[in-house]
């Protein structure tokens, strides 16, 4: 839009006369006081975000001055004492995305691969058209789901097979509830995997095609063309997407609230019930009756917040380095 | 090799659409099942009693998108026609990654930020409260799709204008808004049909209610609010409640969805003609 903004200017400038003439030409006219009014408004989005940090922090001061960083390491969460620590919440939170990224990555990508370089067109468009109603489901459905569907499953099948199979392994042992980190896991899993997908594609569109005619050229099967060439060439998009994924995943509050089991405890076991950040606010804020403990739960916001924010922000410098280089080739 | 990694990529794409259909096939055949007049128009029963409705909730829930359109749409229609419109550069890209950043903030988080600005002062829950949490989450999304859809238009429209002697502001409000008016409309659709669903900044915002709420100063059922409240009780009944709840909350997001796509695709076929 830059070269709008030359024509406009162009064609408000005077022939003769300052820049203080063609201002006041402008404002004359309305366009100063149009251009500030949408300015004002534009201004609004930094205001609400300024203000969410400030309220954010503003009501976390007691905890952050009665526990300080112990807040973040400390595992004991007790209402009655009002003595609170994150560590269970934190641990929960990251057990879920991480284990939601490792099925959803593989997955993703491999969707968006075949999307984006095998399927025709047509079939393309109508199957993400398809994925990106799946991330338009609200988190309140996948909870649904996830309690009467995905947890007797996880319960009765998936569990005891992964027990008999993996058992060895810390991971897979103790005993069976169905809700727990590997039921919130599985739906993170499916909520985060349409946002790999819709990027991911995006971004391996946006690979210009002489890169895959030279690897064709050369003698390279599709699939040598598409694996050493176009994802390498996409791969920082490709990482930005699953960063948002991550970010969703941490954020999420319903589907995981409803399925993880909601107990503060850190254990190795998948199978455990556990809790995580988003999911104690949603279930203890309107609990809260003493000030500590609201502002510990306050606390914790502001924690998923700034985790939240700064993955976002990488997440989406690298989606607008690699989705500019591969627009700029082509 | 190739043929392998090939046919895997596919069984990829086919997994994740499967899981909708599934999704779909299941809500649609559960929720439709127990989806009953009586569900539409009672208030929910008491405790313990079978029966009853969700009629509040679906009024509760239009309520409070009715405030969070008021609140975040003019808010971010301007913000958008600023960012296409009126723009430099580093300032616009500020405020557009900005956006992008708000855009990703947990919707719990604001929840909170709803909380502390608006029921810790008024001292109760309220719609109010609810509606400014999905009001502000609105923003974002309506600040990128308006910009998007305002850049759209066409230079020569804007060069037309100005060459018939229009002021800028003239030709951004008669010319290049009314051009990309129908993509706006459709993305404020959407937003809506993406806060709608939020369940999160409603649990200490709106909060529930188990009667009519009158005006936007009391606590205000909500569908998705019912549906998480009925899923996790106890009660058989409840539970086919939650089902038909979140049919009618699914049915009405992929159908908001769906219809943008359409109009969508036609105003690019209209504008290659």
């Amino acid at each position: 839009m830059a070269s709008t903004s030359v024509v406009l200017n162009s064609g408000t400038r005077p022939p003769s006369g300052g820049r203080v003439h063609a201002f006041l030409a402008r404002l004359k006219r309305g366009d100063e006081i149009a251009h500030l009014i949408t300015l004002i408004f534009a201004a609004c989005i930094f205001a609400l975000t300024a203000g969410l940090v400030f309220e954010l922090w503003r009501n976390s001061a007691l905890p952050r001055h009665q526990f300080g960083w112990h807040f973040l390491v400390t595992s004991v969460w007790d209402p009655v004492f009002d003595n609170y620590g994150a560590a269970p919440f934190i641990y929960g939170t990251i057990v879920t995305s991480a284990l939601a990224l490792f099925l959803a990555m593989p997955l993703g990508v491999g969707a968006a691969i075949f999307l984006a370089e095998l399927a025709p067109k047509g079939v393309s468009n109508g199957l993400t058209f398809v994925i990106e109603l799946l991330a338009a489901v609200p988190s309140v459905i996948f909870g649904v789901l996830g309690i009467f569907i995905l947890v007797p499953i996880v319960r009765t099948d998936i569990e005891p097979f992964l027990h008999k199979t993996l058992g060895f392994l810390p991971l897979f042992q103790g005993p069976i509830y169905g809700v727990g980190f590997l039921a919130a896991g599985l739906v993170l899993t499916i909520m985060v995997v349409p946002f790999i997908i819709s990027i991911s594609r995006e971004v391996l569109l946006a690979v210009p095609p002489e890169q895959r005619e030279a690897a064709l050229a050369l003698g390279a099967t599709k699939w040598e063309s598409t694996w050493k060439v176009v994802v390498p060439y996409a791969r920082t998009g490709i990482a930005g997407s699953i960063f948002l994924a991550l970010a969703r995943a941490l954020g999420e509050t319903m589907a995981v609230t409803m399925v993880i089991g909601n107990d503060p405890k850190i254990s190795a076991s998948l199978f455990a019930p556990g809790y995580s950040i988003a999911a104690v606010i949603a279930n203890e804020f309107t609990e809260a009756t003493g000030s500590l403990y609201r502002e510990s739960l306050i606390e914790l916001g502001l924690v998923l917040f700034v985790v939240t924010i700064i993955i976002n922000a990488l997440a989406r410098l690298l989606v607008l380095t690699t989705t500019r280089r591969g627009t700029a080739h082509a | 090799m190739n043929g392998i990694m090939l046919t895997l990529t596919g069984v990829c794409a086919l997994i994740a659409v499967s899981v909708l259909m599934f999704i779909l096939g299941y809500l649609v055949w559960n929720g439709g099942r127990y989806l009953t007049w009586t569900f539409l128009t009672h208030l929910p029963a008491p405790v313990g009693e079978t029966g009853g409705g969700m009629a509040n909730a679906i009024v509760g829930s239009g309520k409070l998108l009715l405030i969070a359109a008021l609140t975040g749409v003019p808010v971010g229609f301007m913000g958008g026609v600023y960012l296409s419109e009126f723009g430099g550069k580093t300032f616009p890209f500020m405020v557009r990654y900005t956006a992008d950043l708000l855009n990703g903030v947990p919707s719990i988080v604001m929840g909170i930020f709803a909380f502390t600005v608006v029921v810790l002062p008024m001292g109760h829950f309220s719609a109010l409260a609810g509606g400014m949490a999905l009001g502000a989450m609105l923003i974002p999304i309506v600040v990128r799709s308006t910009e998007e859809f305002l850049r759209a238009v066409p230079l020569t429209l804007r060069e037309g204008a100005l060459a018939l002697g229009a002021n800028k502001w003239k030709t951004v409000a008669t010319v290049v808004i009314p051009a990309g008016f129908q993509g706006i409309a459709t993305g404020i659709l959407l937003s809506l049909a993406r806060v709608a669903g939020e369940t999160a900044p409603l649990l200490f915002t709106s909060f529930n209610n188990q009667y009519w709420s009158s005006g936007f100063n009391q606590p205000t059922a909500s569908l998705p609010y019912m549906i998480y409240i009925y899923a996790i009780s106890p009660y058989d009944d409840w539970h086919r409640q939650a089902w038909a709840a979140g049919f009618i909350l699914l049915a009405l997001v992929l159908a908001a969805n769906i219809g943008a796509r359409l109009i969508l695709s036609r105003g690019i076929r209209v504008a290659r003609g």
